[in-house]
């Protein structure tokens, strides 16, 4: 699908369906780029949340369940897997011990 | 039951290459910088907190010492940031690893030291004698003033690594108490969980103290030794 604008430079939400695969290709995957994916992303959340005239604790909290969860999934492969619960082996016992 | 009382404390891996350089770069991220002289009110929070303890810390120690104010600011937003952010379920506190703490508290020791033997040679030595000993008793005191001395980065770091995973733990005991006996005994399981609040109005106490005493002491360190 020929389009007006050249592909490399649309936002995401702007690339057609079919454009897509090309578009993934054609972004920047070196060191520098990620890292300027990342401070992008960084103070997008920043200038909307925190460095506002009358910002709320909202701005941080919204980080800190982000990091709960995040923190979630890292360990859960130990507490919900058979393989890494050591407790729900043992029997007699039967109520949740895991806090 | 007994691995998993000490799985939270163990360091997450993904793959197997460890995320706990992730952990401990993460709290940097809550204390933005600004150059601007009126900032947005989390900033205007954390530097009026900043100056608070910085003014606190500093004021006993002269010129010399005060070259070491963003050493030692540094180093108590970071130890009570992390212990914070290790009160939040699930969160992992690179704090209760002794190998940090170690890496934290022996080359701050060693630098108060060697800036005593750099510039004071004679009267750091002199402090290993206390003042106004009988003589008899001089040799035996230096050995055991020597001891003490090489004793304080080792109680720095198990101080702090003792005390955060103790309380970690025990509220992880008294939180699996709760949930066992809340269908066994109900009038039980309350005075359990005022318990475990009031064990985490503590724990909250806790983190900000440690990274106070940790501070403290090595500004006291260097106070003798500048």
């Amino acid at each position: 699908m020929a389009s007006v604008v050249p592909v490399k430079d649309k936002k995401l939400l702007e690339v057609k369906l079919g454009e897509l695969p090309s578009w993934i290709l054609m972004r920047d995957f070196s060191p520098s780029g990620i890292f300027g994916a990342f401070q992008r992303g960084y103070y997008r959340y920043y200038n909307k949340y925190i460095n506002v005239k009358k910002g709320s604790i909202s701005g941080i909290t919204m980080v800190l369940a982000c990091y709960v969860l995040f923190s979630y999934s890292f360990s859960y492969k130990h507490l919900n897997t058979p393989a890494g619960r050591s407790w729900a082996i043992s029997e007699g016992n039967s109520q949740e011990g895991v806090v | 039951m007994n691995e998993d009382l000490f799985t939270p404390f163990t360091t997450p891996t993904v793959l197997g290459l460890p995320a706990a350089i992730l952990v401990i770069l993460f709290p940097p991220l809550l204390v933005p910088t600004s150059k601007h002289f009126i900032n947005n009110r989390l900033i205007t929070t954390q530097q009026w907190l900043i100056r608070l303890t910085l003014k606190q810390m500093m004021i006993t120690h002269n010129t010399k010492g005060r070259t070491w104010s963003l050493m030692l600011t540094s180093l108590i937003i970071f130890i009570a940031s992390t212990n914070l952010l290790g009160l939040f379920p699930y969160s992992f506190t690179p704090t209760t690893q002794l190998s940090m703490n170690l890496a934290m508290a022996i080359p701050l020791w060693a630098s108060t030291v060697a800036m005593g033997l750099r510039f004071k040679a004679k009267i750091s030595l002199a402090h290993l004698l206390p003042q106004g000993t009988p003589t008899p008793l001089i040799p035996m005191l230096i050995i055991i003033e020597t001891i003490s001395l090489f004793i304080q980065p080792l109680a720095l770091a198990v101080r702090l690594t003792a005390n955060i995973t103790a309380g970690h733990l025990l509220m992880h005991l008294i939180g699996s108490a709760t949930l066992t006996m809340l269908t066994i005994n109900l009038p039980l399981t309350l005075i359990t969980l005022t318990i475990l609040t009031l064990l985490t109005i503590l724990e909250i106490a806790v983190a900000l103290i440690q990274a106070y005493v940790f501070t403290l002491l090595v500004s006291l360190y260097l106070h003798d030794n500048s």
